[in-house]
Order: structure tokens, then sequence, then C-alpha cells
């Protein structure tokens, strides 16, 4: 997994005058499944365009194997993409949509048959090869997008929000799905969604983009526990994010306490954001943590209780499995390794993103 | 909510001019001047002097047709392709001569053509030699042409504009080159438009006569003189109802062609 398969080197893209994407570089290994995450707009697709071919970047180059593919027709690339709205052929049944690329290729037509045989078992839809495309659910679809795409072999299949149109319990069953046929098939994934849940269980590496800019590339354990910017710790689930002054290497002071902390080189008396996630915020009995607080909203949520809790003037966003009633009095204790500092917005890009929010 | 009550101005529209027509002329096709049943005037058809006519109609209409298609498709791929606005020039200048009444536009080009028209005047004054334009065939199909265009244009304009970029974009994606993509994508997915822009061209080509007099002079009849002049001229309106049912078979002919490729109605543009 350590080679790269694709280079995207210095990336810019403008429509009438706006910028969409800005100087965006990023590499994928072979056989990653990688992630673009961001808001809407944010200029994924954009980037899986310029990928595929259907869009020409202003600067920069596509590198495919060490290869520079920027002027590369889409036809010519190594890869296939799996469209944000399907793009099914609907002149033509499942299995003429399947068999187009290979077709094209000029495959035998026992190969073909083989391979439509193959592709629909592979998506749980055999037998539906004579049907038409409108004759399909969304969801059904989809998977026939994802099998006409998977039968040329590419090397690397691109998929724009691909489980974007279908409910939530088909959509959980379309990620295992995919990983699944991930797995077996051995291509590089790369993979657009807004959905952070989606991005954090299925991505091998997630890039976390906005306005054009790409925030933070990282596992889905590290964007989410050491999220790198303000706009990172926001968009991926729920967080407090607290103005605080760094005192010194490993002690923090947040709302006016003193919080020990694992990080270090900051600074002494160093204006930071701390990020705590909801569900690290420990709630205590009065005096035993290191906050007074008391209760003010309480819900249920299924897995846990969310709680907001008023301290020092600061909403406290807290997920616990222990219920709390409202006006509970209640102290806050947070672990050190539960406090991530991230340094306060200095260049103009990340004051456009904190202007943002 | 019955709103059926809406469509009564409609129906009695319909009724006085449609359907009251067509009866009196499907009687007077049957009947002989003592309003005896007769297959007289339809089978008149067969006599040469109408056969001639019927073939030239039909050729000269199918040419038509054709030179509309092959000038309207790429027209409206161009139109597809840029946005309307930068190409609303290109659409002024098709939609422009439309405002003007049929019969002007037909005699501009009767002033254009002439023996001593408009082009002939331009060649003289060159030096070359005049040609003779007016009263041949290809006059009467340049009218066709000149008239019937937009039909052609705007329902095969409807059906590309519908076409999702990204279904052309998935078929390149699968390695099919422009040509391709447009053999097996583009061309079958506009079928419904193509189809209802040979009816709409191909049968007022047919039954055209104002075209033919206007630009093929006296001496070339098509089924549509023929007919006309058996209601003006010769007041027979027996025979000119029989030939007029005879057309009516191609007419139909042809719209049932039309409607098997267009069958969800997608090519209607107007
Ligand atoms: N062809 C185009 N012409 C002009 N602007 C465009 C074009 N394509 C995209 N844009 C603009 O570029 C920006 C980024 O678009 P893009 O489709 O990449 O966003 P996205 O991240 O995929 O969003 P979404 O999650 O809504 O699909 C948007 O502001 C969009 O309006
Ligand atoms: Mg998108």
């Amino acid at each position: 997994m350590n080679n790269k398969l694709i280079d995207l080197q210095h990336i810019s893209k403008s429509y009438d005058g706006s910028i969409i994407l800005d100087d965006l570089s990023l590499y994928i290994r072979e056989n990653e499944f990688l992630t673009l995450l961001g808001p809407s707009g944010c200029g994924k697709t954009t980037t899986l365009r310029i990928l595929g071919g259907f869009e020409s970047p202003d600067q920069g180059r596509v590198i495919f194997g060490g290869e520079d593919i920027t002027k590369l027709p889409p036809n010519k690339r190594q890869l296939n993409t799996v469209f944000q709205k399907y793009a099914l052929f609907t002149h033509m049944t499942i299995a003429e949509n399947i068999a187009f690329g290979l077709k094209i290729k000029n495959k035998s037509k026992a190969y073909i048959d083989d391979k439509i045989k193959y592709a629909l078992k592979l998506v749980n839809l055999d037998g539906y090869g004579n049907r038409m495309p409108d004759s399909l659910s969304g969801g059904q679809q989809q998977r026939i997008a994802i099998a006409r795409a998977i039968v040329n072999e590419p090397k690397v299949l691109l998929l724009d929000e691909p489980l974007g149109a279908l409910d939530l319990k088909l959509r959980q069953d379309m990620q295992y799905e995919l990983i699944r046929l991930k797995n077996e098939l051995g291509i590089t994934f790369i993979y657009v969604t807004h959905d952070q849940e989606e991005a954090l269980t299925m991505s091998d590496t997630i890039v976390v983009m906005n306005q054009g800019y790409i925030q933070q590339i990282g596992t889905p354990e590290r964007i989410y526990n050491e999220p790198e910017n303000a706009f990172v710790a926001d968009f991926i689930g729920d967080s407090n994010i607290i103005d605080s002054i760094m005192l010194h290497d490993e002690l923090v002071e947040i709302l006016g306490a003193k919080f020990a902390c694992v990080d270090k080189g900051f600074g002494n008396n160093k204006p930071v954001d701390v990020v705590i996630r909801p569900e690290d915020v420990e709630l205590r009995e009065p005096g035993k943590g290191s906050m007074e607080g008391v209760v003010t909203h309480l819900i249920f949520k299924g897995v846990h209780y969310e709680m907001e809790v008023m301290a020092n003037g600061f909403e406290w966003l807290v997920h616990s499995t222990a219920m709390f009633p409202v006006g509970t009095k209640v102290s806050i204790h947070v672990d050190p390794y539960n406090i991530q500092i991230m340094n306060k917005p200095v260049s103009e890009d990340e004051e456009a993103v904190a202007i943002n929010e | 909510m019955n709103k059926k009550w809406l469509a009564t101005p409609y129906l009695f529209w319909a009724v006085a001019f449609i359907v009251i027509p067509l009866l009196m002329v499907v009687y007077y096709g049957m009947t002989d001047k003592t309003g005896a049943f007769t297959w007289e005037n339809v089978i008149a058809i067969t006599s040469p002097e109408h056969v001639k006519a019927l073939m030239l109609s039909l050729l000269l209409s199918l040419i038509s047709t054709i030179i509309c298609l092959l000038l309207a498709y790429p027209l409206a791929m161009i139109l597809v392709a840029k946005h309307a606005s930068k190409t609303s020039f290109i659409v002024m200048l098709f939609i422009l001569p439309m405002w003007m009444n049929f019969l002007l536009r037909t005699l501009a080009w009767q002033t254009l053509l002439e023996k001593n028209g408009v082009l002939n005047g331009i060649l003289s004054f060159l030096h070359l030699p005049a040609l003779n334009l007016i009263n041949t065939p290809g006059a009467i199909i340049l009218g066709m042409v000149y008239n019937f265009l937009p039909f052609m244009v705007l329902p095969i304009y409807n059906v590309l504009a519908k076409i999702d970029i990204n279904v052309i974009n998935a078929a390149r994606d699968l390695g099919a080159n422009g040509i391709q993509t447009f053999l097996k994508i583009t061309l079958p997915l506009s079928f419904p438009g193509i189809a209802s822009g040979i009816t709409m061209v191909f049968v007022p080509a047919l039954t055209t006569f104002v075209i033919s007099t206007l630009l093929g002079g006296s001496k070339i009849l098509l089924i549509g003189n023929v007919i006309e002049q058996e209601f003006t001229t010769a007041s027979n309106w027996h025979l000119g109802s029989g030939l007029s049912l005879v057309l009516m078979i191609f007419v139909l002919l042809s719209m049932v062609i039309s409607s098997f490729f267009d069958k969800d109605g997608e090519g209607a543009a107007l």
C-alpha cells in the first residue's frame, strides 16, 4: 500500500472567476480506500471530474502510475467512475449497460456473458439482466452503475456520493457491500461523500476539504481524535471547541480552570483552541472534577444520553451512558489525552474557515 | 374534482373545425355528383397524372425531410452544447423568419430566385451566366427546407437538451470515443425527437401546394396542387376529396411510424 498510484500536483480550477480548487496536492496509494469529505460545494466532484478526465485543471498535473495524464481523454484512462446520479443508459437493458465497456474493447461474447453474470452476482442482482434501468429501484440502479464500472477491471474506481440517494438502512448495507467488493477486487477506491459517518466507517484515508482547500489528510482515527483545526473538529462529529490558553507544556487553562494535557511545544501563555469530544467529557459528583456546572438539557439518543452542561459560562456538550437529570449539579473531568490542542488560525485560509462557521 | 367542463370550448372548436370538415371530406370523397356511393374518386389516384404528382410529392418531401434532418441535427447539437444565451444570435436567426407570414416568406424566395430576380441580378453584375432557378424541383425543395427546418430543429433540440451530461460522460468513461458515444448513446436517445421532427416536416411538405405554386410555377404539379385545382378551378369537390383521402392515408402512415419511435411523446416540441 505504499506506491503512489495517483498524484495530484498543485491543481487549481476556477469557474467564471470564482476559485473552486486552489493549489490542491494529494496522492493516492495503490489499494487504498480514500475518501474526499467536505460540505456541499467544496469541490469534491470537481476533483473527481479532473481525475476522470471530464474537466481539465487550469493549473497543475495529474500523474497516474508515473505518467502525466492531465491531457488524456476519459476513454484512455485506466479508471472508471460511478456517477452521483447513476447515469445508466436508459435505452439499454441492464445486461447491455454492463456490457457497454467490454463491447467497446471488443471482448468475445462468451467473455462478456461471463462477466455480466459475475457482476450481477457480485452486486446481488442475479437475473436482472433483461430488465430496463427504469424498472429498478434507486438502490438497484446504483448497484448496476457499480457493476457496469467494475467489469472493466479498472485500477481505480471513482465513486461520487454513490449512496447519497439511498435510505439509511440500504445505505448501511451498501457500505458493507462496497467494502466487501473492494476487498474482493483489490482495486483502489476514491470515494466522495459529505457524510462524515460514512467516511469514518469505510475509509483507509480521509481527506477533509473546505472551499477548495484540503484541511486535513489522515486515517479516520486521526481525523476524529486529532483534528488539526476547528473546521475539521466541527465537521467530523460533535465537539466542544473552546478558546483556551496554553500555560506551558502539558497544562492548559480552559475557561479559567486548569487541565492537564499531553501536548507540548505550543509555548507559554499562548492562546489556542481546545477540542473535546462530547463522549470524552466525564461528569462526576460536585467537587470531584476540574470545573463545577449544572445540567441544562437532556435528550435520550438510543445508544447514549446527550446532555448540555453549563459551566464557567460555556455550554458543554456531553454524551454519556449515565443519565443526569436537568438541574443536577455536576463536576466536569477530562482525561489529559482526550484534550486536543490546536493552534489558533493564522493563515488567511484558516481564517476564512473560521469565519465560515 | 370535475373540471371536464373546461374542455367544452375546445370540444366545440374541435367539432366545428375538425370533425365536421373531416366528415364532409369523407362524404364528398365517397360519393359522385348525384350523391350515390362510389370508390371512383379514391381509385382516381391510379390515373397516370395523379400517380406522377403523388410520386413527385413523396420524392420532394422525402428529399426535403432528409436535408432538414442533416441540417437540423448538428445545429441542435451546437445549440445544446453552448449555453443558449451565447447562441441566442443563432436562435434568433432561425426564429425570426417564423414571425413572418408563411406566404410572405415564400414570396420573398420567389423574388430572389426569379429570372430577373435578386440572385440573377447579382450574377449578371459579376458577369456570370444567369441561372435557371425558379420553377425547378430544386426551388421547391429549397422552399420546403427553408420553411420547415425549425420544425425539425426544435424537437431534436428538445430531446438532446434532456440527455444528462453524465450519461455521455459515463460512455466516455467506459472507453467509448466521441464517435462511438454519439452512435451508441446520443443518437439512439434522440430517436424520439428525430421521429417527431420527421413527421413535422414530412407531413406539411407532402401536402403543400403554396410552395409548389410560388416556386414551382405551373409546370410542376404536386399532389397538393392537383387537389387544390380540383377544389378551385375544376370545382370537382368529389374528386378533390377522394384524392385527399388517399393523401391522408400517407399522412397517417408516417404518423404511426413516428409514434412508434416516440412512444412517450418526448419529441413533442410545440
Ligand atoms: N461547470 C461548472 N460551472 C460553474 N461552476 C461550477 C461548475 N461545476 C461546479 N461548479 C461550482 O464549483 C463548486 C464546487 O462544485 P463541486 O460539484 O465540486 O462541489 P461538491 O463538493 O461535489 O458538492 P456536492 O456535495 O454538493 O456535490 C460549486 O460552487 C459549484 O457551483
Ligand atoms: Mg458533488
